[in-house]
């Protein structure tokens, strides 16, 4: 049993001073990855019926490889941002709130970091 | 770890139906939760039929008469019942809402009452609300200045920037903004919640406030204010038409203002 008062208890350690920063980024994101979306989507349904060789020179192209890494960075980063917000509202166990944000922060990092090098890979 | 069942001590069963007179030929069963700390029992749904030709129009009308003439162990909160003090707040048909201002007629079938939601329940319709108070106590909702009061006269404002004030000065704190919001149901221990933060909102608009920066300092927190994911629970259940989304929205917009 507590016998702190409510107040002191919604007082707790206080004010962080931040998250301004995550939610404007979070809406960053979103704004820069909707015209993105439109021209990843719209560019791989184009080329459903296509082979190998016409994806590959496809994504050859300077503009198309910016573009992809560009699409690729924002877009794993606001899966980061998503991902840390869904984990803070619903874990509340201090230590499998630490693990799991860990394993995706680790884990976007990879997953950047491949796909960066895959398209560099095929563009260079 | 957020709650999604009901823990094993708050599901609930049937309990007792209430049987209207014989003679009652408009009847409306009001299917009403049921709860108290003293006798060690699960919550019950108790059934009441109420003979709608003897009884006010008001969900507040329903109850009292129940009180009055079937069951006065029926617990809720009521005072003013036209909808400016806030206590008959509760989960009616699936929405909180004031139980004076909600018609009967209004709903089809059984009515379903239960207390505001996801919020410990001190008896039957009564909800224990010393942290969400606790947490309106925290914003410090009362006017803070620097400059002193002029003499002989009181601090003025435009009527440009009393307008803004609307949409905020009517919220009577009935909390069933706040607990209809599912951020609050997983984090009310650091989450402020949409009535209080339209409350701050209101100092922070309030053109004779001069505080605006602390109280700005005291928010910015990836709980207090932004575990609002604008999910919009809170201006739909309004039982004010107000919304605290807007409010809170609004919030976020002077916090990166601020930041040049």
């Amino acid at each position: 049993m507590s016998l702190r008062s409510p107040l002191g208890k919604v007082r707790g350690l206080g004010s962080a001073k931040n998250g301004t920063h995550h939610w404007w980024m979070q809406k960053i994101t979103a704004v820069a990855l909707i015209p993105m979306t439109i021209w990843f989507v719209s560019s791989i349904v184009h080329m459903t019926q296509a082979d190998y060789e016409i994806v590959i020179n496809w994504m050859n192209s300077p503009v198309v490889a910016i573009l992809m890494m560009l699409f690729v960075a924002t877009s794993i980063y606001h899966l980061k941002l998503g991902l840390q917000v869904i984990i803070e509202d619903y874990i509340h166990e201090e230590g499998s709130k630490i693990a799991l944000q860990m394993i995706v922060t680790f884990g976007c990092v990879v997953l950047a970091t491949t796909a960066l090098f895959s398209i560099l890979k095929i563009a260079l | 770890m957020a709650e999604f069942k009901l823990p094993k001590n708050s599901t609930y069963k049937k309990g007792k139906t209430w049987a209207a007179d014989k003679d009652a030929t408009n009847i409306k069963r009001f299917n009403i939760y049921r709860w108290n700390e003293d006798d060690g029992e699960n919550p019950r749904i108790d059934t009441y039929e109420v003979d709608l030709d003897k009884c006010g129009p008001m969900v507040l009308d329903g109850l009292i008469k129940i009180k009055n003439e079937i069951d006065p162990t029926l617990t809720f909160r009521r005072s003013c019942r036209e909808g400016v003090c806030g206590s008959c707040a509760m989960n009616i048909g699936g929405k909180n809402t004031l139980a004076c201002t909600i018609d009967i007629a209004s709903y089809k079938g059984d009515l379903n009452i239960y207390p505001l939601p996801h919020m410990d329940v001190v008896k039957d319709l009564v909800p224990d609300l010393t942290n969400f108070y606790a947490q309106y106590a925290s914003i410090k909702p009362w006017m803070q200045t620097q400059t002193p009061a002029p003499s002989g006269t009181e601090r003025l404002q435009s009527p440009e920037d009393r307008l803004k004030l609307d949409g905020l000065y009517e919220c009577v704190l009935c909390a069933c903004c706040s607990t209809s919001c599912p951020s609050y149901w997983w984090n009310s221990d650091k989450y402020l919640g949409p009535a209080v933060l339209l409350q701050a909102y209101r100092w922070l608009i309030d053109s004779r406030d001069e505080n605006t920066g602390e109280r700005l300092d005291e928010l910015e927190d990836s709980f207090r204010l932004y575990r609002c994911h604008t999910i919009m629970n809170c201006a739909n259940t309004c039982p004010k038409d107000l919304n605290p989304a807007k409010a809170i929205a609004e919030i976020k917009k002077m916090m990166v203002e601020r930041q040049g």
